[in-house]
C-alpha cells in the first residue's frame, strides 16, 4: 500500500499520523499523571482507564506513522526519541493537569473533537487507518460518556464545582481553535478519502458542546480572546518539554530496557 | 509433520486470558486465523482494547505453548478489523463469566449507547440473580469491565461491558 503512493500523500500521512498519535499519547501521559491522585477511588480508576486507552491508540497511530516513514522507526522511537519540536499534538493536551475540574473540561474538549473524528475515520480509504478507529471509537464513546456526565454534574452541582469548571472552559478556550486546524496535510489526505473535513468535525464539536453546557448550567466562552497555534507545526508550550523530560527518560537512560 | 487448522485451535485452548484466566483466548475470540503451511504457522490476533496491556503476553504465551508441541516458526501478526466485540462469545463462554463471579455481556444489537448520557440496563447480579443492582463506575480493574454493587447480597461485582 505504501509504496504505491506518492511521496507527496507518503508525508502527508506521516504528518496526520503523528496528529492523531501525539495527541493521544500526550493526553494520555497527562491523564496517567492522576495515577493515586484523584479525588475518589472510582474517578483514580477511570482516569488511568482511560489514559491506557489513549496510549494504546497512540501506539496503534505511531506504529503505522513509522511504517509510512518506513526509515525503520517504531512506535517507541516515535514516542521516546523525538524532540518537543517533532510533536504535532495540540496544546490543549500538553498543558498541567490544574484540579479535576479542569482535568474534567479538557478531557470533555478533546472527547467530543476525537470522538466524531473516529466515528469518520472508520471509513477512511486507508484500511488500516480505519480498522485502528473502529476500535478506538468504541473505547472513546465511553471517554465522552464519561467526561460529558462530570461536566453536568460539576456545572450543576455546588457553586464552587460550577466556578471551577466554568473558569475551566475559560482557561481552555484560548487552545480550542487548534482542534480545528487545517494545512495541505488535510488538503492532500481530504481529497484522497483518507480523513475527513475538520469542518464536518467541527460542527458536531459545537453542538454537542452547546447541549452539554446548557444542561451544566455553564456559559460557552467568546472566541473573542487570543487563540492558541502553531502546535499542529511544532510550536508548543513550554509544558511540552518538560512532560517528554519525565516520560522519555527511562527509554533514553537505558535504551532498549526491558523488564 | 502435517497439521490441521483445528488441532492449532485445541493447543490454543490452553493459552489463557490473563487477566481472566477462566477463559482462554480461542474462547474469547483474540485468536482471528491460522494458517497452517507445512511447518510455518501463521496465526493472526485481535487486542480486545487498543491499550490491552496483555497482548504482548498474549503473544509470548501463544509461542511458549506452540513450541512445547514442537512448532519453531511462528508468526504472529495483530489484525485490527473487524474489531473485536463481546458478541464473538458464545453462550456456553459468557456462563462461565458468571460461574467465575463476572456478570457477563448482553448483545451488543441490544445496548442502547448513548456517548452523551448514560443509558440504564439491567445487570443481574453473577451471585444471586437479584436485578436490584446499581452501577457504580463504567471503568474497572482492567479496560473491558464495570463496576457494579448488588442491593440484594450487598456485595460488588464486576460486569464485562458490551463492546
Amino acid at each position: 500500500m505504501i509504496s504505491n503512493r506518492d511521496s507527496k500523500t507518503g508525508q502527508a500521512l506521516f504528518e496526520y499520523l503523528l496528529r492523531l498519535g501525539d495527541d493521544r499519547l500526550v493526553l494520555g501521559h497527562r491523564l496517567s499523571e492522576w495515577c493515586g491522585h484523584a479525588p475518589i477511588l472510582e474517578e483514580d480508576i477511570a482516569l488511568a482507564n482511560i489514559a491506557l486507552d489513549c496510549i494504546g491508540q497512540a501506539s496503534n497511530f505511531l506504529s503505522l506513522a513509522g511504517k509510512v516513514e518506513n526509515k525503520g522507526r517504531n512506535e517507541d522511537d516515535l514516542a521516546y526519541l523525538r524532540e518537543a519540536v517533532d510533536f504535532r499534538n495540540v496544546q490543549m493536551v500538553e498543558v498541567p493537569n490544574g484540579d479535576f475540574a479542569h482535568t474534567i473540561a479538557r478531557q470533555f474538549l478533546f472527547d467530543v473533537y476525537s470522538y466524531p473524528l473516529l466515528d469518520e475515520l472508520q471509513k477512511s480509504a486507508d484500511g488500516e487507518i480505519a480498522g485502528i478507529a473502529e476500535k478506538a471509537v468504541k473505547e472513546d464513546r465511553y471517554h465522552l460518556r464519561h467526561s460529558s456526565e462530570w461536566v453536568r454534574r460539576l456545572g450543576d452541582g455546588t457553586g464552587e464545582s460550577h466556578d471551577r469548571v466554568q473558569n475551566a472552559f475559560e482557561d481552555l478556550w484560548t487552545y480550542s481553535e487548534e482542534l480545528f486546524f487545517t494545512d495541505e496535510v488535510d488538503d492532500i489526505l481530504v481529497a484522497a478519502g483518507i480523513a475527513p473535513d475538520l469542518a464536518l468535525i467541527k460542527k458536531a464539536w459545537e453542538e454537542m458542546v452547546a447541549k452539554v453546557m446548557k444542561d451544566a448550567t455553564l456559559d460557552i466562552p467568546g472566541n473573542d480572546r487570543y487563540m492558541a497555534q502553531g502546535s499542529r507545526n511544532g510550536r508548543h508550550s513550554e509544558h511540552l518539554g518538560h512532560l517528554l523530560a519525565e516520560m522519555q527518560i527511562v527509554h533514553r537512560s537505558y535504551p532498549g530496557v526491558k523488564w | 509433520m502435517t497439521v490441521s487448522k483445528e488441532k492449532i485451535l485445541e493447543y490454543l485452548t490452553e493459552v489463557k486470558d490473563p487477566e481472566i484466566p477462566v477463559l482462554d483466548i480461542v474462547e474469547m475470540g483474540i485468536v482471528r486465523d491460522i494458517v497452517v503451511h507445512n511447518e510455518t504457522l501463521k496465526i493472526d490476533i485481535t487486542p480486545t482494547y487498543s491499550g490491552c496491556p496483555a497482548m504482548k503476553l498474549i503473544e509470548d504465551q501463544i509461542i511458549a505453548e506452540l513450541h512445547k508441541k514442537g512448532f519453531d516458526d511462528i508468526t504472529i501478526n495483530t489484525v485490527m478489523s473487524p474489531a473485536w466485540t463481546t458478541d464473538w462469545m458464545s453462550e456456553k463462554t459468557k456462563q462461565k463469566l458468571k460461574s467465575y463471579g463476572i456478570a457477563p455481556p448482553g448483545r451488543l444489537s441490544d445496548d442502547e449507547f448513548d456517548p452523551l448520557n448514560y443509558v440504564d440496563k439491567e445487570v443481574d447480579c453473577p451471585f444471586c440473580e437479584s436485578n436490584e443492582t446499581e452501577l457504580k463506575s463504567e471503568f474497572g480493574s482492567t479496560a473491558c469491565k464495570s463496576l457494579y454493587y448488588c442491593n440484594n447480597c450487598c456485595q460488588p461485582f464486576e460486569h464485562f461491558k458490551c463492546h
